[in-house]
């Protein structure tokens, strides 16, 4: 493939990203802040935002295994999840911490569960969307071109 | 040598307990132009005013922005203790939250705080601040010499000592 179909590769799949929803403006604004003097900024952030949530993920698994659950515990969580997620604008995952901690609040072990199982689902597709998309810049710089803005 | 600093950036002192936030918060300020010191918590943030060994400022902070939600000391606990200091509380004070729940944007608005940003923050917010560091620019140059002459004689010599010709 060469330059140009891989840029235009590039935009449409980052595109589609935000079309689906996975993304949001907050990614837009991590790329905006991304510069020569820092050229790997939204690849740290977004690594930092795979190590955080891969231990919040292991942590609330294991808050609603035991025998009397501490809904306050699993808040605390789900809200750094929630925050994390947003500030890098990985908007599904967001949207489905918001209603995560709606289950917490009402105590509701079978609602929790189920958004574990969702979270969990949308964490492991916006993290191989987002892998894929840096493996598509990094063809693009290989190749001696600038990532469309 | 001892001159007076030159205030060519804003120094600002972030502080929240998440990395990430820590890490955006102070690209978005580097970005604009500022010196950042960035801190996980409210207790750091005393310790690196100085507020801990009840002296005068050790350095110069001209803004702080901080998380709300943090365990131990909250940004409110944080705000407030600023605004009781006499030393500092004339430093402006920003709170940013990620929940928008208008009793605690209140609350703080009302402490004392300067604003109150909702995250994920952007530049426009950041934008912001600068109105709240050039109205006080003034003042902090005033407070410095008065405080330097009463608390620092050695410094105050020194400088006259580099000033005499001869």
């Amino acid at each position: 493939m060469d330059l140009v179909q891989l840029q235009r590769q590039f935009v449409d799949y980052r595109t589609s990203l935000y079309h689906e929803g996975f993304l949001d403006e907050q990614f837009t604004q991590l790329q905006e802040l991304q510069d020569e003097n820092n050229p790997d900024f939204v690849v740290e952030v977004v690594s930092l935002f795979f190590e955080d949530s891969e231990r919040l993920l292991n942590e609330l698994a294991r808050a609603l295994e035991q025998q009397s659950i501490d809904y306050k515990r699993i808040d605390a969580h789900v809200h750094q999840l929630k925050g994390s997620s947003s500030s890098i604008g990985a908007q599904r995952v967001q949207k489905v911490c918001i209603a995560f901690r709606n289950y917490c609040e009402e105590q509701n072990v079978e609602g929790c569960l189920n958004c574990l199982q969702q979270v969990r689902h949308e964490y492991s597709l916006v993290k191989t969307k987002l892998e894929s998309l840096f493996q598509l810049e990094q063809q693009i710089l290989t190749a001696g071109g600038s990532i469309p803005m | 040598m001892v001159m007076a600093a030159s205030e060519t950036k804003f120094h600002v002192l972030a502080v929240d307990d998440t990395l990430i936030d820590r890490k955006l918060i102070e690209k978005l300020l580097k970005t604009s132009s500022y010196q950042v010191t960035a801190v996980d918590s409210g207790t750091k943030a005393l310790e690196f005013l100085g507020l801990h060994n009840n002296d005068h400022q050790d350095v110069e902070v001209n803004l702080i922005i901080t998380d709300y939600c943090m365990p131990g000391m909250t940004g409110y606990d944080l705000l407030r203790k600023i605004k009781e200091s006499s030393s500092f509380k004339d430093i402006p004070v920003v709170i940013m939250s990620s929940d928008n729940i208008p009793s605690r944007i209140n609350r703080c608005l009302e402490g004392g705080a300067e604003e109150f940003f909702l995250k994920p923050v952007q530049l426009s917010d950041v934008n912001k601040l600068r109105p709240h560091l050039m109205k006080r620019t003034q003042t902090n140059v005033n407070k410095r010499k008065a405080m330097d002459e009463i608390v620092s004689p050695d410094r105050t010599r020194a400088r006259y000592n580099e000033l005499e010709v001869n």
